[in-house]
């Protein structure tokens, strides 16, 4: 039976006060809170396992190593990945993404196309436009329509036997527009393209499974999972590992180094240049475990209700206006007031201890479509209550209010 | 009145305010008078970007003493620029260049001069001393 009241102690920082007022956290698209549960094992880490990993023959050494794999094997189960070396330790998403697009810079040629998505973070554009200007390959994208869906029959027709990469995100960070991937990646397969999804947001919500998908490239990172900042995972398929190239040098990622020539290491180390974040990774998988522990679907149907009783309560103030109203979303809600800057609204909350994210998130194509500066952006997680969706509704119609 | 002198006129008024409500009703009040700066100068070479709100900085030097006009496309925003001016605006530019900006902490509207805010506040600081870095420049 799910208790929120119950899961709320679990997350020490919920209880503490922003000025003078208890804490609303409803940036969780921007990054996720921890439990206790997952910094005890941050603090497990450096109080009984802290050594470097692969190389030592000592015990200490041995022992981080295998925390540190096994959560490469939870990892590769919870994604349902074939093999543990299919999952690549990163930094975050925008460090996988990265490292797949350096390794296209060796297989595009002039006049291949990429395919992107109007819905992308910024994180998601630049590096392909940076391809682009290496390779002389073009950059297409799919466009969205005033719901903030991406239009299928415009991807169909950008698809063509010059398409070698497309690249979309699972779940849309500015509007939790929930892409059709399935769709998406069979199109793409039929074309004869690899397919990288972004699944920074989706992954918080939703459990995917990586081989039912069929997915060539699929990135995500701990901290939007109840996890710590600055580690992720880039699953790749064995086959497309293999044949990319190494995108950084240095330790861990060789097999053996002479001055004449260097082998690289096999999978997944190959990737893995240097010293990793080794708590990082192990408490990667131990947020994860936590996540289990409640279960996804659980968590999806109680998101749910959190959305579907805020998108109500705030549609009922007058001159709100949502955006994003896909039939398929996740619990992301992004508004304006008729004739206020979303700026103002954020600076208000803050006032009253709401934490939201005001601006263009990253995603100012979307903005540029809605021809808006940017959005007030609430996003709720399985620890958020309808209760602190009273106080956000309160804190709109006061900062309408004094702002009008 | 020397900057300092205004800035002190500036903290006496703001400490009549109880909470933050009367602070920031009294900003949004100040942000929402006439614009603040001719609409030929609100132009992009004259804007600061912040990744939240927009800031648009104009100067004109006369008689020594250099002038700004500025405005946002957000009204808390507008109110500190309000603010700013007028701590900063008609006075010499080696005046500006010394000037301490600590009053804005002291008048509780820290938060909006935090870099985080990206709200183009801090870079509009930068900009009216560059300005006068400018204008001093000319005058030596």
């Amino acid at each position: 039976m799910f208790d929120v009241e119950k899961i709320r102690k679990d997350f020490p920082i919920l209880s503490r006060k922003v000025n003078g007022k208890p804490l609303v956290y409803f940036d969780n698209a921007a990054t996720s809170q921890t439990p206790q549960q997952v910094i005890d094992v941050i603090v497990d880490y450096y109080h009984n396992y802290n050594a470097n990993i692969h190389r030592g023959v000592h015990t200490l050494s041995q022992e981080a190593t295998d925390l540190y794999e096994q959560s490469r094997q939870k990892i590769q189960k919870h994604f349902n990945a074939k093999f543990s070396h299919e999952i690549i330790f990163t930094s975050g998403t925008t460090h996988g993404i990265n490292l797949v697009a350096n390794g296209f810079s060796s297989i595009l040629k002039k006049g291949d196309d990429i395919i992107v998505s109007a819905l992308e973070h910024h994180s998601n554009i630049v590096p392909w436009q940076m391809l682009c200007e290496r390779t002389g390959a073009n950059l297409k994208v799919i466009p969205m329509n005033d719901e903030g869906e991406l239009v299928m029959s415009a991807y169909d027709r950008l698809l063509s036997k010059n398409t070698k990469l497309v690249f979309v995100n699972h779940i849309s960070n500015a509007l939790g527009t929930i892409n059709p991937i399935e769709y998406i990646i069979e199109k793409a397969h039929d074309s004869g393209a690899a397919i990288l999804i972004d699944g920074a947001q989706a992954c918080p919500h939703i459990k995917p499974d990586l081989q039912g998908l069929d997915v060539d490239f699929y990135v995500a990172s701990a901290h939007k999972m109840c996890g710590p900042t600055g580690v992720g995972m880039l699953y790749g398929k064995e086959a497309w590992l293999k044949k990319l190239p190494p995108y950084q040098g240095g330790g861990e990622m060789i097999a053996e180094v002479t001055f004449e020539k260097t082998t690289y290491a096999d999978l997944p180390h190959k990737f893995e240049a240097g010293t990793p974040n080794i708590a990082g990774g192990i408490v990667f998988g131990a947020a994860i475990d936590y996540m289990n522990s409640i279960g996804f679907d659980t968590i999806a149907k109680y998101e749910n209700e959190l959305l579907q009783y805020a998108s109500q309560k705030l549609l009922a103030i007058e001159g709100l206006k949502i955006y994003g109203t896909a039939k398929n979303k996740t619990s992301v809600i992004s508004f304006n007031l008729e004739g206020i800057h979303p700026y103002d609204v954020g600076s208000i909350l803050d006032k009253l201890g709401i934490a939201v994210r005001t601006g263009h998130h990253c995603a100012q194509p979307i903005m540029d479509y809605y021809k808006i500066p940017g959005t007030i952006r609430a996003s709720f997680a399985f620890y958020n209550t309808k209760a602190e969706i009273d106080t956000l509704v309160e804190g709109v119609k006061k900062a309408k209010m004094m702002l009008s | 009145m020397t900057i300092e002198e205004i800035q002190n006129e500036i903290i006496d008024e703001f400490s009549m305010f109880d909470d933050w409500e009367e602070r920031y009703q009294y900003m949004i009040d100040l942000g929402k008078e006439l614009p603040l700066i001719d609409d030929q100068y609100k132009t992009d070479s004259n804007i600061i970007k912040g990744c939240q709100s927009k800031v648009w900085v104009h100067a004109e030097m006369n008689d020594d003493k250099l002038q700004f006009t500025a405005d946002s496309d957000a009204i808390i925003t507008k109110g500190i620029i309000a603010i700013l001016i007028r701590a900063f605006s008609n006075q010499h530019p080696k005046d500006i260049i010394d000037a301490d900006t600590s009053f804005i902490d002291k008048i509780g509207l820290k938060e909006h001069l935090s870099p985080t805010r990206a709200n183009g506040l801090v870079s509009m600081v930068k900009q009216l001393k560059m300005y006068a870095i400018a204008y001093q420049t000319q005058l030596n």
